[in-house]
């Protein structure tokens, strides 16, 4: 990296929300502090209202930040005027949870696809039509896909036509909040498997937003998770899942039932034991 | 739109009154274009496409007739013949002559320049700046939108006739001045409705998507927010093209503007009618009757393209191959193979459950042959991904099919009544009182408008017949019963108060209101947060243990299942593809489709490797392959297996499963 150790650094970052006359603001992230490496993963965690997605947000530039700062490869961003923001969508791309709402109904994949083209036009000279198919041969889609309508397509391939518009530009960075949360059980692997291929393939970054531990061991380095705003443990996969040092975290952890009704019955009385004494 | 997103509310009044446990059902396989509200559109298009037509015909030929008549028409319309004034209709005039024995037709037409004009004038200021200026308040928001809602608030007190008038004393007679102000001072109107649709549908996932694509404010603007305004912009256009009609006759009736002098206008003819009405009456029938059918004509088009332009867009956009997930199947195992020997009597028994929606191709069955008993005090698990059809099985046994949805065969015993043959009333009074529902919005069964006390209260009254005082108590003893703290203080509570952990502990206690032997959980915790969803988890198994209460619970999620049931039943694609102790299930799946499943579980899946997948996606109702419906994904599929209908066989004591090669399942 020439301009730093890390793609992208979170720093001490602030957001507020409800800019009311009368009503003081809540704060609903509080001084969060995160790394990203290139081709590395970290993920968000947290219950809702912990303020993960407010900080996806605030790195894709649609949430402003009350302080601190967010630097992708070596540049301040936090403040990034629209026309810089705009520009930077080459860079920062976003894949969202619900891949129903995130498709404009009314327009075919290819009108959706190339919009990341128009934006950037002159930049990249790859003529769209080749760009296209190459984006859902990425994501094990084919080309006679593109003149169809979402909602011929199921939610899994939809989440997947969404991650061939992030990948249109060639992000370095894609901010995935809950990409597998709104999937089946059988798709959740296929599209999981999928973001770790390309990010083997092309040494993407991802910001992996969610509030499912389980996933997380197979895909993220790192683990940053979030309570009220604030972090309350960071670390590497491994020591996050095996060692948790702060009790929110192993709540959490031992909260998710696990698919084995023996194991299980072990977890939760543990839990419970463990709430007891809370 | 997409109609499998949309979720339906289907609310069963359990009171009657306001009291109503309602049900966000997911959509439930909707097929294509078979939305409710679709259907009714397209009947209203049916409707009015007649009318529309005869009304866009009449505009375009007075259009045509008023721009040529100076080139065509036979008479000049400054003719005067006295010696046939104020003649009725006739061969040589066909709507008759005025006071100076002036052609009427001509004239009109004629007169119909000035008012065409003057509208195109209008409507292009009133569209210009209304949708401008309402696209660009919407989507902006802050400073911006505030300095326009300011000034629009302003031209909104501005009394309009009085502002035409000052525009006329300063220009006198000018057309084009007073259409411009007309424009200016009408266009809040459409700037609010495009403000607020735009503010609705910038909130879309997908506008943000396109922003964050690097698309212009503008580009975003034009390609995702304005196709979805054009229903709204439409209306308001036509009808605001009805108004600059009327005003603009109304101004030149009263002399202000086009004044006889500059030729003849509708509003001058109407005026010398009006003179002439105790000589003729019938001059004021043409004058009067081309504004009024001018003014029809414009409001009858403008329904009928905007439901022409809405059709456009929702057809383009709801053709949903995958039938939204049809509610949970209810899994059970078919006549031919009932679930293992039942030790107590079944407090429910469904046998060979088929629900089928009739769609405009046909029914297409959605759920078949299921089978399964539910013991008292014991708690069975249906699970299975969108489409499996587990919402559907369990909704059938309480008549909550959505619209298109009926049982077409099969039964459901319960206390003795086949819960499926039953009439609406009969079913009302099991409903609540014998078997509830919960649901996965709590909200949704709350009204916010009450206290919660008073609500459970309410119900309460509804199953048993106590004073107002002890269905209060009653109704906190419920909220102590679901181990809510403080339920005194819970119950003086507004439903917005709680968190959504309490508010389904609030719900459960609805439910409980009735004292009920079955409980029916349809995905009871999906909407909620982990910790929060083990409470509620342990609050049901110790409802169980407390109250002896059996539980239905529909899930998703393996884990739920493993936690809390005693039995699961697998459903794939509308079928029961497995039905075992939930021990057993999990220590060796007998079906190919719960085994891979349970590997490709991210839980249990080991890291680093990439995860275990199945091939493939599951299919919609109307791809069902022949056979087994799990066929195309299954890695120990055979030829045999697409050429029959799979049984449920028995596998060991109480277990079930819909494989032909369970053997090799149970070995690898």
């Amino acid at each position: 990296m020439t301009h730093g150790q890390f793609l992208l650094e979170v720093r001490d970052l602030v957001v507020h929300y409800g800019h009311g006359r009368r009503r003081a603001p809540t704060t609903a992230v509080d001084e969060v502090s995160l790394c990203i490496a290139a081709g590395q993963t970290v993920a968000l965690v947290g219950a809702s209202g912990s303020g993960k997605s407010t900080v996806g947000n605030a790195v894709l530039g649609l949430t402003p930040a009350a302080s601190g700062t967010v630097t992708f490869a070596g540049e301040d961003i936090t403040h990034a005027p629209p026309g810089r923001r705009r520009a930077l969508t080459r860079d920062i791309q976003a894949v969202f949870q619900d891949p129903y709402g995130s498709l404009n109904p009314s327009r075919t994949i290819r009108q959706t696809l190339v919009e990341p083209l128009l934006a950037h036009r002159g930049v990249e000279p790859v003529p769209a039509r080749a760009a296209v198919s190459e984006a859902l041969r990425s994501v094990g889609l084919t080309e006679d896909v593109a003149d169809r309508y979402p909602a011929e397509f199921s939610g899994g391939q939809r989440q997947r036509v969404a991650i061939a518009r992030a990948l249109m530009v060639r992000p370095r960075l894609i901010v995935c909040d809950e990409p597998t949360s709104a999937l089946d059980l059988s798709i959740q692997a296929q599209v999981l498997n999928l973001l770790r291929q390309l990010q083997r393939d092309r040494g993407v970054s991802y910001l992996f937003i969610t509030h499912d531990l389980a996933i997380v061991r197979h895909i993220a380095h790192r683990i940053v998770v979030l309570r009220r705003g604030r972090v309350v443990e960071t670390g590497t996969t491994g020591q996050v899942c095996e060692a948790p040092e702060h009790p929110y975290t192993r709540a959490l952890l031992a909260a998710a039932p696990v698919p084995d009704p023996v194991a299980q019955r072990a977890r939760r009385e543990a839990y419970e034991a463990a709430a007891v004494q809370r | 739109m997409n109609t499998k997103r949309e979720r339906s509310e289907v609310s069963l009044s359990l009171s009657g009154g306001r009291l109503a446990v309602a049900t966000a059902g997911a959509p439930v396989a909707v097929p294509p274009g078979a939305a409710a509200p679709a259907s009714r559109r397209s009947r209203s298009r049916l409707r009015w496409r007649p009318l529309g037509l005869v009304s866009a015909a009449y505009l375009v030929a007075l259009t045509v007739a008023s721009l040529s008549a100076g080139w065509w028409a036979p008479i000049d319309p400054e003719r005067q013949d006295l010696a046939h004034a104020l003649a009725g209709p006739s061969a040589a005039h066909w709507l008759g002559t005025d006071r100076l024995g002036r052609d009427v037709l001509i004239r009109l037409l004629l007169g119909g320049r000035i008012t065409l004009v003057s509208v195109v004038e209008a409507v292009v200021v009133f569209a210009v700046l209304g949708i401008g200026l309402g696209v660009v308040s919407g989507y902006f928001g802050g400073w911006v939108d505030r300095t326009i809602g300011w000034l629009s608030d302003l031209l909104l007190a501005l009394p309009g006739i009085i502002v035409l008038l000052m525009v006329l004393s300063v220009f006198p007679g000018e057309t084009l001045a007073t259409m411009v102000v007309l424009g200016v001072i009408s266009c809040p109107l459409l700037l609010r409705v495009t403000r607020g649709v735009t503010m609705a549908v910038r909130q879309e996932l997908y506008v943000r998507a396109a922003r964050l694509s690097g698309l212009t404010p503008l580009r975003v603007m034009w390609r995702h927010i304005l196709p979805r305004l054009a229903g709204p912009i439409i209306v308001q256009v036509f009808l605001f093209a009805a108004t600059a009609v009327l005003v603009q006759g109304a101004l030149s009736f009263l002399g202000l503007s086009a004044p006889e002098t500059q030729g003849p206008s509708w509003g001058n003819m109407v005026g010398e009618a009006a003179a002439v009405t105790g000589q003729d009456g019938w001059l004021a029938v043409p004058t009067g009757g081309i504004i009024a059918l001018t003014v029809l004509a414009l409001g009858l088009l403008g329904d009928a393209v905007h439901d022409a332009a809405v059709d456009r867009t929702r057809s383009a956009a709801a053709l949903p191959t995958r039938p939204a997930r049809p509610a949970g199947p209810r899994h059970g195992s078919s006549p031919t193979a009932p679930p293992g020997p039942a030790q107590h009597p079944a407090l429910l028994s469904v046998r060979g459950l088929t629900v089928a929606f009739d769609l405009p191709g046909g029914p297409l069955t959605a759920v078949r042959d299921v089978s399964f008993d539910v013991s008292p005090g014991e708690c069975i698990g249906i699970v299975g991904e969108s489409g499996s059809g587990k919402t559907v099985t369990a909704r059938s046994l309480l008549g909550l099919l959505p619209p298109h949805g009926r049982v077409t065969g099969g039964c459901a015993r319960f206390d003795g009544l086949d819960l499926t043959a039953l009439p609406e009333r009969q079913l009302r009074a099991v409903r609540g009182s014998r078997i509830a529902l919960i649901n996965q919005e709590p909200m949704s069964g709350l009204d916010p408008s009450f206290r919660v006390g008073s609500q459970l209260a309410e119900v309460v009254r509804r199953h048993r017949h106590v004073g107002r005082a002890q269905a209060r108590a009653k109704a906190v003893e419920l909220l102590a019963t679901v181990r809510l703290p403080e339920p005194e203080q819970v119950a003086r509570r507004y439903p917005h108060e709680l968190s959504g952990g309490m508010a389904q502990r609030v719900s459960i206690a609805l439910a409980l209101a009735g004292d009920p032997a079955l409980l029916i959980a349809d995905e009871p915790t999906t909407a909620l947060d982990v910790t929060i969803q083990a409470e509620i988890l342990a609050l049901l198994r110790d409802l169980r243990s407390r109250l002896g209460t059996a539980v239905i619970l529909v899930t998703h999620d393996w884990g739920v299942l493993a936690d809390v049931c005693d039995r699961a039943v697998v459903m794939y694609a509308g079928e029961v593809v497995e039905q075992a102790a939930v021990t057993d299930l999990y220590r060796a799946p007998r079906h190919p489709y719960t085994q891979l499943l349970l590997r490709a579980n991210p839980h249990v899946a080991p890291v680093g490797d990439a995860l275990p997948t199945i091939a493939g996606t599951v299919p919609a109702p109307s791809e069902w392959p022949a056979g087994c419906r799990f066929r195309p994904r299954c890695p120990y599929a055979e030829d045999v297996c697409g050429s029959q209908a799979i049984p449920l066989v028995d596998v060991g004591s109480d277990r079930t499963t819909r494989c032909i090669r369970s053997e090799q399942v149970g070995t690898r």
